[in-house]
């Protein structure tokens, strides 16, 4: 009896959303790393490349597909920078806040950001059009100061450039 | 896979590049890629395709040439560099294979910083194309790997390494030889390799450079140390804030496993070996190599108290082997050439080459790659072209926030592992960042302290909360509220950050604050007592400029 209750116990959970194909991405990493606890980094890797950010479900069901407490998810979640609890705005803006941009005028460029968008770094405009986030270092700094626009790396900003791309978005607002 | 295979995929892969008579290398690393470098690899080829160049031309992308700073770089194979190309600059280009250079786009090559750098390391960088395994086995590729797995014994191996005075270029400068030794003698089920390529130091890009550059020299030194040091199963823990480097290494790790380079009973011998990447998730602690484990076994990436060393219970409690990105990257040429060869080089006690990556401050940016015990006058002013705008020299910032600001005085000193360490500053990952007079020290010094604050893990209160409270005090300076009694307490929470806490970030977080302090006095003065910043920058008008 003890073991059927194991089982059941450990049955495999299904996915929130059964219908979203973008969980068999999900599926597929922990499988290829046989569902163990150790697959924990990688999956949730594997959920914020697919859906952008992890909410409580998704890190409900990597946990309990891989045993893992819940807490334990959650602090692996929260400890590292790069994963992110809260969905992006429609377009990002990464500043690169390394040793080599900050010296060349990455803070100034977050001040004229602020002043723009009226949002700090780790916000989204109220509207949900611009991200304004920072990183630790590029590895640009060849480059400094370095925006990330979207997914495009742009070197040796200065605040007028960051202005004009920003001003771009604006009017998109659907 | 045997010895004759690969050379005669080298020899196929020469004579097909024998074939054209021109070659034009386009940079596709990422700091000209930044700079659209696909798109003027895409215009050259679509030239290319129009047009019937006598004895052939091949449009090839290739990884880093150094000079990042003026990017996007194009070569030719008659020693022609050309700096800021544009898409539209491609015909121009092909039509002056055969005569003069486009002369407006020309980049001196006999100035400092191409003439006085030594390319180890990085001798591939700009020359192969990082995503064919053909192009590195054309360039001697794998022929270490396979002397080592044909003609040498793991010791014989060892000895190499150790005879060759490599140390881990990750920043402690641990003699290689000897890590591997521990490794190999330790006893265990099983054991792991791992590659550091955590590149958290944040003015530093050497690693991912490489990765994306030569990646299969990395997964060489790799195979090396596994079969020295007997393990199985290796990973590479790298950075998921480099989706290129990332890329390279996947494609390599295939192409490697397609030629039996990697897998079972490599080269006929009963070695097996395979790699897995893991990606990192942004946490600079990971740098240390028992919170690197930790991250690795999918876990919050805390360090642990050593000794037990990774070497005798790391990854999975199994003895474990790791290195740095740079420090894997050296092994192929020292197996190839001997390690006298590579003794050779540098000072007594540092030997060989070290890359740095210049940026801040200074003319020209990028990466350079040069014998220890050369001076920082010459990496500064000779490769580097001294300071832009006429401003004056007042800091270079070596081993990031573990590392210290070294003054005008030190200029002339050699650049090694000791020589750093005296100066209070440590050699690290290899970041130099350059500033001038516009940059105010105690700033630099919150920056830093800013940094290891919020990148403290938490797990030993020394660190946690002594990060903060000098976060505090050095904020409290730079808006002019400090008193005396702050400072000292400054000075007092470095002594004891330094001595109690549980791993190196916490030891070393007081670095930036103690070097500042020692050698700009005057700088921190200023602040307290006269409410004043020399440089301009704390006075509370940190807008941008018009």
């Amino acid at each position: 009896m003890a073991t059927t209750s194991i089982g059941a116990q450990f049955a495999k959970p299904t996915p929130p959303n059964a219908t979203d194909k973008r969980w068999k991405l999900v599926d597929a990493t922990m499988r290829r790393l046989g569902h163990h606890p150790r697959a924990l980094i990688e999956s949730l890797h594997t959920v914020q490349e697919t859906f952008g950010y992890l909410d409580e479900e998704a890190l409900r069901y990597v946990a309990a597909s891989l045993r893992v407490p819940l807490s334990k998810a959650y602090g692996v979640a929260t400890f590292y920078h790069f994963f992110t609890l809260k969905p992006a705005g429609e377009h990002t803006c990464v500043v690169c806040m390394g040793t080599a941009c900050y010296i060349k005028g990455a803070p100034q460029l977050l001040s004229s950001l602020k002043k723009e968008l009226g949002v700090g770094p780790g916000q989204t405009t109220p509207d949900g059009q611009v991200s304004v986030l920072t990183a630790r270092c590029l590895g640009s700094c060849g480059l400094a100061p370095a925006v990330v626009y979207d997914k495009d790396v742009a070197g040796k900003v200065t605040a007028q450039e960051l202005r004009d791309r920003i001003a771009k978005w604006k009017p998109h607002v659907s | 896979m045997s010895p004759e295979e690969l050379e005669q995929i080298a020899e196929e892969e020469r004579e097909r590049q024998a074939g054209f008579k021109h070659k034009v290398h386009v940079c596709v690393a990422a700091g000209c890629q930044s700079c659209q470098s696909d798109s003027v690899k895409s215009a050259l080829e679509q030239e290319l395709s129009k047009r019937d160049i006598p004895g052939g031309c091949q449009v090839k992308g290739v990884g880093c040439m150094g000079l990042c700073a003026e990017g996007p770089l194009v070569s030719t194979n008659r020693n022609v560099l050309y700096q800021k190309v544009g898409a539209q600059d491609s015909s121009a280009i092909l039509d002056s294979l055969e005569g003069d250079p486009v002369a407006n786009l020309v980049c001196p090559t006999d100035v400092p910083f191409f003439q006085s750098q030594k390319k180890i390391v990085l001798e591939n960088s700009g020359n192969i194309d990082p995503e064919r395994i053909e192009d590195y086995i054309a360039a001697s590729g794998y022929t270490a790997l396979m002397q080592v797995l044909t003609e040498m014994s793991p010791g014989q191996v060892i000895e190499e390494v150790s005879r060759s005075g490599l140390r881990g270029r990750g920043g402690a400068g641990y003699p290689t030889g000897l890590k591997w030794s521990t490794v190999a003698k330790a006893s265990g089920e099983r054991k792991y390799v791992i590659c550091n390529a955590d590149e958290g130091d944040p003015g530093a890009f050497m690693d991912r450079s490489v990765l994306e550059s030569d990646p299969h020299r990395v997964l060489e030194g790799m195979l090396i140390g596994a079969y020295a040091v007997g393990a199985s199963e290796g990973f590479i823990y790298v950075r998921a804030e480099y989706p290129l480097a990332i890329k390279r290494l996947r494609i390599a790790i295939k192409q490697a496993e397609r030629l039996g380079i990697l897998g079972n009973n490599i080269c006929g011998t009963r070695f097996s070996f395979r790699i897995d990447l893991r990606l990192g998730a942004g946490a600079f602690v990971c740098g240390e190599e028992t919170a690197l484990i930790s991250s690795v076994e999918g876990k919050r990436g805390t360090p642990r108290p050593r000794p037990p060393y990774p070497a005798q219970e790391g990854l999975f409690g199994e003895p474990t082997l790791i290195n740095n990105v740079e420090t894997y990257a050296n092994i192929p040429p020292i197996i190839r050439f001997g390690g006298d060869w590579y003794a050779q080089i540098g000072t007594e006690k540092s030997k060989g080459t070290k890359v740095f990556a210049l940026a801040g401050r200074v003319k020209n940016t990028g990466l350079v790659e040069v014998p220890m015990g050369i001076t920082l006058r010459q990496i500064v002013y000779d490769i580097g072209g001294g300071i832009p705008d006429g401003k004056k020299y007042k800091a270079v910032q070596t081993g990031g926030p573990s590392g210290g600001c070294l003054p005008e005085e030190f200029l002339d000193m050699p650049v090694d592992y000791e020589n750093l360490a005296k100066a209070g500053s440590i050699m690290g990952s290899g970041g130099m960042i350059v500033m001038d007079e516009s940059s105010c020290m105690v700033d630099v010094a919150k920056y830093f302290m800013d940094f290891c604050m919020s990148e403290s893990c938490g797990k030993c209160v020394p660190c946690r909360v002594g990060t903060y409270q000098m976060n505090r005090i050095l904020e409290s300076i730079t808006r002019y509220e400090a008193s005396e009694r702050e400072v000292a307490e400054l000075q007092e929470l470095t002594d004891l950050l330094k001595n109690t806490s549980l791993c190196g970030l916490g030891q070393s977080a007081p670095n930036p604050v103690i070097s500042t302090m020692r050698y700009f006095p005057e700088e921190y003065k200023a602040h307290v007592e006269e409410k004043n910043c020399p440089a301009g920058v704390c006075n509370g008008d940190h807008e941008e400029q018009p």
